[in-house]
């Protein structure tokens, strides 16, 4: 196989950081993962640090293959509400509403 | 010659002459299944596969229905099928027994196929090896302690060691075309749009693309015929009519023009599969076929393009897996917060957790637009040099995979294993119809050639490899454990 050819150049993200983007991708990771998993992030950071080697000042973002526009349908009812089949996989649902711990809190309530 | 080492027309032509029945056929493979030890399945649907297969012999004696009746097939465990766990080889989908069908999973029971089960796969499609999966790792068939490449793995080794008589494959960076190569089978990554991705579970939208994973071109024709077509169910899907992709196959390719990249003959490229690329662009000389060199200069900036945008769009769609409406859920959350939390840090495996952290990090404030927004032009400009290089030739071809099948266990830096996609990753960019057919081996393992053809010319890619295919008899090798079984 083939060695690491793109040496890393700087790095982008720190520990802090880290913690601040599993926040935000609701990911937790271990005390004891932080330091491996910031040096691969910013090993993969370095791969796209290839990027701004080339001039894009007059190029446009490619954002689909086809270059097409979404395709819009007449407003018709289509396929009925199949609530029961698909609420039928939920880890906990009651009266048809999906059941998660309770958000705001309320002594009252133990959600 | 037995069941399992029949093309499709071949079972097709024993099913209808009565050599044996569907029922014999499923079985077959199924008890191959059983006694396999290469780990390419997730679930095994014997008693689905059964039923389908009555209920093909019934269709066959009456004298109904097309070529792929009652045809046994591996469908890749990301594609959901109604009634059968569909995980995506993820510890998060581990208990989703899925509600509908893909429509790719609809139209192949519409032609009255028998699926066998569900295929081994990286977790959520992210990977080149099946090492991901939370069902654990495949082994490639050539050789126990070779990786069988990935996503498909597990639908590559199905085909290539006899456990079915094709398989459906999904191909986002290589997917199809890498474990292909590496396990010595015919695959097809159409044009982007070509076939439906609904419910087909989505890692990155705007590339990925299902196909066919087969034992020839012919085969691979004849499945695509069933797996084309629009959809009003996936927006993204094209509206291009489907043509009959087996009439063609034998229509001379004398006159045609294929480039040579320059771009993937590097020295990254091992020496033995640069050999045989080579010995294979000699055969299609011989087939009168004239060879140019051109060039994809951004074709070297496909990696990190590639590992920018499709992070990006994975971390936005692995975001409905949440614990909330299907899926897995921690056990006594304490709260939302934790509830999601614990959900997807128990749920997702590592390399999917670092991709949706790689992406969400692109996204976010700051840094959308030198990451993101700066590989979206460079994939541009990486689709810009297929037109001016279409221009030229009729068909680009060059190599699969830098190399051949590696050890299992053997990469472990995530960065390093990226880089062995470097040849597969443009065409789905740029969302090109790509192919990896068979062209020899290199120290007794597969070594697959790459055919890219311009947008929604699958019928010529596939007139190519089959008139290759009936030059050579490479894809007709088959792994010597495979033949000492059942």
């Amino acid at each position: 196989m083939q060695s690491h050819s793109y040496k890393q150049r700087r790095l982008v993200i720190d520990n802090t950081q880290l913690e601040q983007i599993a926040n935000l991708a609701k990911l937790n990771i271990a005390d004891d993962a932080l330091d491996a998993t910031t040096k691969d992030l910013n090993n993969i950071l370095a791969l796209a640090e290839k990027l701004s080697e080339i001039n894009t000042d007059n190029i446009k973002p490619m954002a689909h293959p086809l270059h097409m526009t979404q395709r819009l349908r007449e407003d018709k009812v289509g396929e009925q509400n199949q609530v029961q089949i698909f609420q039928s996989i939920a880890p906990k649902i009651r009266d048809q509403y999906y059941l998660v711990p309770t958000v705001i809190s309320n002594p009252s309530d133990s959600g | 010659m037995v069941m399992h080492t029949k093309t499709i027309a071949e079972l097709s032509a024993g099913l209808r002459a009565g050599d044996f029945s569907c029922v014999e056929l499923t079985k077959h493979y199924l008890n191959r299944i059983h006694n396999s030890d290469l780990n390419a399945f997730i679930s095994v649907t014997d008693d689905l596969a059964l039923r389908q297969a009555r209920a093909a012999d019934d269709k066959i004696a009456k004298g109904e229905g097309g070529i792929l009746v009652g045809i046994p097939y591996a469908h890749k465990d990301i594609f959901c099928s109604t009634g059968v766990k569909t995980s995506a080889a993820s510890k998060m989908l581990d208990n989703f027994i899925s509600p509908y069908d893909a429509t790719v999973s609809h139209k192949l029971n519409q032609a009255n196929l028998v699926m066998l089960g569900k295929t081994n796969m990286d977790e959520f499609a992210m990977g080149s090896t099946t090492e991901s999966s939370y069902y654990g790792k495949t082994h490639n068939p050539w050789d126990r302690k070779k990786i069988p490449g990935g996503s498909s793995g597990g639908s590559a080794v199905a085909v290539a060691a006899g456990l079915s008589a094709f398989a459906t494959g999904t191909d986002t960076g290589g997917s199809i075309r890498q474990p292909a190569s590496l396990c010595g089978i015919t695959g097809l990554k159409p044009t982007y749009g070509r076939v439906s991705r609904y419910g087909m579970i989505a890692y990155a939208s705007s590339l990925d693309q299902a196909g066919p994973m087969t034992k020839t071109a012919q085969d691979a024709a004849i499945v695509l015929n069933v797996m084309a077509g629009f959809d009003k169910k996936d927006s993204t899907s094209a509206t291009q009519a489907v043509p009959d992709y087996t009439k063609n196959l034998n229509n001379s390719i004398q006159g045609l023009t294929i480039g040579l990249p320059k771009e993937f003959f590097s020295t990254d490229l091992d020496s033995g599969v640069a050999s045989k690329i080579m010995a294979a662009i000699k055969e299609f000389e011989a087939l009168g076929v004239s060879v140019k060199e051109i060039s994809l200069p951004n074709s070297t900036y496909a990696i990190p393009t590639y590992y920018i945008i499709a992070p990006c769009e994975c971390s936005s769609n692995l975001s409905r897996m949440d614990g909330v409406r299907f899926g897995y859920r921690c056990d006594n959350p304490k709260d939302l917060q934790d509830l999601y939390l614990r959900s997807r840090t128990e749920g997702f495996g590592e390399e999917v957790k670092r991709r949706i952290m790689i992406g969400t990090f692109a996204l976010s404030a700051g840094y959308y637009d030198a990451y993101y927004l700066k590989a979206q032009k460079i994939r541009h400009s990486i689709s810009d040099d297929f037109k001016t290089a279409f221009g030229k030739v009729d068909i680009i071809i060059g190599p699969v995979s830098p190399t051949t099948a590696w050890d299992l266990g053997s990469i472990k830096d995530p960065v390093t294993m990226y880089l062995s996609d470097i040849y597969t990753l443009s065409a789905n960019l740029a969302g090109l119809p790509s192919m990896s057919i068979p062209a020899g081996f290199s120290q007794n393992l597969p070594v697959g050639l790459q055919l890219i053809g311009n947008y929604w010319s699958e019928e010529r890619l596939l007139n190519t490899a089959h008139k290759f295919q009936m030059q050579t008899d490479f894809h007709q090798k088959t792994p010597q454990r495979s033949e000492a079984m059942a």
